[in-house]
């Protein structure tokens, strides 16, 4: 094959940073959309329990329930495609070396993290979309107030447990790191304070009964979530943000 | 070893006599994995606009070398400079391609989004459809990576090298896993690279190619340079750095052949019923072989006059046996 003179001649530069991010953060959330086994974990379970935590008086939860259920569901949500998706999704692109290649190209370092949770926040909304309708569907309530609230919780929940995601995908074997992350989740969501309040103690002081209990107070009661549930949240996303910055590894 | 000593050695200033900092200088790198040296004291030196194959056996060096240059790994001793920038750097990310060995793609990925997303990375990037068209994976567009072929992955590898138009690109095993179309596609591009005044280095363990594309060869063994010239400096010694190569019966004596032979020249069954006259090959010392060969009573077949190959030098200096 034959190519014109000129056809590589060198012309280097960045692209442009917006650009950049938006491109990178479709292509996350396209490929968590397109990716049967995520559309399972962060839609289908979610929806399923939602509507069984709804219908289902079996299982003892506060009135009114379906709100109750909403608020839990929110929160096993983001902690299905911010943690465990984000966290195989990681150990996988890192075996296939796709952050090897990615930091090889002028995409700077921040963007290569901001992009990821620019893509994973796509996908909360997305997720929330749909359990949300679903759970007015089956006649839940939203008070306005709460709203903003849940945005915020949202945002917050999907930074928490996205650095938490990245702690564990970013530094064990691709394998393990499947293990683990649906271990953990479904810990969380069992014994975790999301599906069940737990009576012990120190459940509060997890990322996940903090998130379920601030989406509570948003999207059940419409008010501020307590100061401590955000604590905790915030807690434990700084400290797997500041540890993974320190373990994660390109390959 | 008789070979040429490095055109250009340790301790020469780092510009090019066009006074543009030099494509990649390596000196004094040490490199090591635990109680094991992977790169044992380096010199490396390339122009600009020159094409450069590092060539060696498996586990040489060849990728810790490059990655290093790449700024993906991190070294024990020397100094490494590219494009007269230390190894790393960010300011080089977006003028450097690179083409790591296997890899480089999401899982699920499509070949037209991860080009693209590559390319929204790049100033001025080449159109993503023309490219892909011409790695010939057109045809395998809604294929996640996964699913591609080891041969498919390499190209869409080195799509990614070239897209944002570098200044110099790293191709680190470029051919692997490619069917011979692929393979010839891929030289076709590496001249056309050059030709465009684009730095290409890249590692090979297949003397065709660096015979074929290389301005400079530099041959690695256990860390260290073990020779280094162009394709055509290592191959010949001198004018009378040549063979004779032929096929007769297994164990002939060869002793009345090397006294018919002017002297300086030197006759060895190199393997088994292959015979090999090495020095000044002129057409009075082929007329002497066939003249012996009709004396011994047999045909010499396959005779074949040529300068030392590539594989030759390597294999001489690198030695015949498998590593692990």
């Amino acid at each position: 094959m034959t190519f014109a003179p000129g056809t590589f001649t060198p012309a280097p530069g960045r692209g442009r940073l917006g650009r950049m991010l938006f491109v990178h953060a479709r292509t996350e959330a396209m490929l968590t959309l397109r990716n049967g086994e995520q559309i399972l974990l962060t839609v289908l379970i979610p929806l399923a329990l939602l509507v069984a935590l709804s219908l289902m008086t079996v299982i003892p939860l506060p009135a009114p329930r379906v709100g109750s259920a909403a608020a839990r569901i929110f929160a096993l949500a983001i902690i299905s495609s911010a943690f465990t998706g984000q966290a195989i999704a990681l150990g996988f692109d890192r075996r296939y070396g796709v952050l090897k290649r990615l930091a090889a190209s002028a995409m700077p370092r921040w963007l290569l993290v901001a992009g990821r949770v620019s893509g994973a926040l796509a996908v909360v909304v997305v997720q929330l979309v749909i359990l949300g309708v679903t759970a007015l569907v089956l006649g839940w309530r939203l008070p306005l107030s709460g709203l903003p609230w849940l945005l915020v919780l949202s945002v917050l929940g999907t930074l928490s447990f996205g650095a938490l995601g990245v702690l564990l995908g970013g530094s064990l074997r691709a394998e393990i790191v499947l293990a683990l992350a649906n271990i953990v989740w479904f810990l969380l969501l069992m014994v975790g304070g999301v599906a069940l309040t737990m009576p012990v103690g120190f459940v509060d002081l997890l990322p996940s009964a903090a998130l379920a209990k601030a989406m509570e107070a948003a999207v059940v009661h419409g008010t501020a979530p307590g100061l401590g549930p955000v604590l905790v949240l915030i807690g434990w996303g700084v400290a797997a943000g500041v540890l993974a910055t320190r373990t994660t590894k390109l390959t | 070893m008789g070979l040429p000593p490095p055109p250009l050695a340790l301790g020469l200033p780092s510009v090019s006599p066009n006074s543009q900092p030099l494509a990649v200088e390596v000196s004094g790198l040490v490199k090591r994995y635990g109680s094991k040296t992977a790169v044992d004291g380096l010199d490396l030196v390339q122009e600009r606009g020159t094409v450069l194959a590092l060539l060696g056996p498996n586990g040489a060096g060849k990728t810790s070398t490059v990655e290093i240059c790449e700024g993906f790994r991190g070294y024990d001793a020397g100094s490494v400079r590219v494009l007269g920038l230390p190894a790393g750097s960010p300011a080089l990310r977006p003028r450097i391609g690179v083409m790591p060995q296997g890899g480089g793609g999401y899982p699920g990925v499509r070949a037209d989004e991860m080009l693209n997303l590559v390319a929204s990375c790049a100033a001025n990037p080449l159109d993503v459809g023309w490219l892909l068209d011409v790695l010939g994976l057109g045809g395998v567009l809604r294929t996640p990576y996964k699913r591609l072929s080891g041969g498919q992955q390499q190209r869409l590898s080195l799509a990614c090298a070239l897209v944002g138009r570098p200044e110099l690109v790293f191709l680190d095993e470029p051919t692997a896993g490619m069917d011979p179309q692929a393979r010839r596609l891929v030289w076709d591009l590496v001249e056309a690279l050059k030709s465009d005044g684009v730095t290409v280095l890249l590692t090979t363990h297949l003397m065709d190619e660096a015979e074929a594309l290389a301005d400079h060869v530099v041959i690695i063994d256990q860390g260290q340079v073990v020779a280094s010239g162009s394709p055509v400096e290592l191959t010949t010694h001198g004018p009378d750095d040549q063979q004779l190569r032929f096929r007769a019966r297994a164990g002939l004596d060869t002793s009345l052949l090397t006294a018919a032979l002017p002297e300086g020249l030197r006759v060895r069954e190199a393997s088994r019923g292959t015979y090999l006259v090495e020095g000044l090959i002129d057409p009075q010392v082929v007329s002497t072989v066939t003249a012996w060969c009709a004396q011994q009573g047999v045909l010499a077949e396959e005779l074949h006059v040529a300068k030392r190959s590539l594989e030759d030098v390597f294999l001489e200096l690198t030695g015949r046996e498998l590593r692990s």
